[in-house]
């Protein structure tokens, strides 16, 4: 299987382990073989070891070691936020986030809304048997 | 890398004042050290061996913590090392890619330890600098002098996120692919 995702300048990774759990990150560099210089909007640019990185499919176009401002426009540019939310992986995120931050009354809904539904599917099914 | 073990000091001595000599000469140093009271025993350590001066007709003028300037930036680090072997004191050049200064002198540390059994009071660090990548001797740190480089990661370990998380067996087997 030849390989998809690529260590390069301007991939964006999900960092899996740390401080900065669950924020993405733009690869901005290359230190050496176990390390990347890396940025993102919200934090100072710092090294970070692969071990604590899992690349994603988004490649965004910047020369080595960007401005700040410039890496903005460029992840404005390629979209990454909404590329990301829209990707499986990204929407699964996003689901168990709000899964973990259900409070007992949220719960309690979901519970009537999934008797609901189940109660809708079986008269719709009995709707098409008789009609 | 957040909590360097090696931090950088710089420290400036010199003789105590006497009547043959009313202002001795000043000297300073640049010392890697854990903390300042280590960097000032090893500040007298090499001012034993290269002048006539001891900690105790001697007196320390100022020591000051030496910070990176460009912590975000990549340098390619040299460090020209001296070292002592179980046969005798050899010279070495070695080369590091890194943010920090600290940072590579702390590789240089653990790397000596591990590939030639060589602790910490037997090594002497000569000099260090920062190398523009053209005159880069190691071919492992010319190979990421590379504005287009691109490799894959091949293995990917799967980890918990926090060893809070840990468990020893799993249900199912992971996926290594990257």
């Amino acid at each position: 299987m030849p390989f998809k995702r690529f260590v390069e300048i301007g991939r964006v990774a999900l960092v899996n382990y740390g401080e900065d759990y669950g924020k993405l990150v733009v690869i901005v560099d290359v230190i050496d073989q176990t390390r990347a210089l890396v940025d993102a909007p919200d934090m100072e640019r710092g090294p970070i070891n692969f071990k604590r990185l899992s690349l994603t499919d988004i490649k965004i176009d910047i020369k080595r070691v960007p401005k700040k401002k410039d890496l903005i426009k460029a992840m404005e540019e390629a979209d990454v936020k909404n590329k990301w939310e829209n990707s499986s992986w990204g929407r699964k995120l996003i689901v168990r986030k709000r899964r973990a931050a259900l409070t007992d009354f949220d719960r309690f809904k979901i519970m009537l809304a999934k008797r609901a539904a189940v109660v809708r599917q079986e008269l719709a099914q009995l709707r098409r048997t008789a009609a | 890398m957040v909590g360097y073990k090696f931090h950088q000091y710089q420290i400036v001595g010199r003789a105590l004042p006497t009547e043959k000599d009313e202002h001795p000469k000043i000297y300073r140093m640049k010392l890697w050290a854990t903390n300042e009271v280590r960097a000032k025993s090893k500040y007298w350590y090499f001012m034993r061996k290269i002048k006539k001066v001891k900690k105790s007709n001697g007196q320390v003028l100022a020591i000051n913590e030496i910070f990176e300037k460009n912590p975000t930036k990549i340098k390619n680090f040299g460090i020209w090392l001296r070292y002592q072997s179980r046969t005798g004191y050899h010279n070495m050049y070695k080369e590091y890619r890194d943010t920090t200064l600290n940072g590579a002198v702390e590789t240089m540390y653990n790397e000596m330890a591990s590939r030639h059994r060589v602790r910490f009071p037997c090594i002497q660090i000569i000099k260090t600098a920062t190398i523009p990548a053209n005159l880069c001797k190691r071919e492992s740190t010319k190979q990421f002098h590379n504005s287009k480089i691109k490799f894959p990661l091949v293995f990917k370990k799967i980890r918990p996120p926090t060893r809070s998380l840990k468990t020893t067996y799993k249900a199912n087997k992971p996926n290594l692919f990257m």
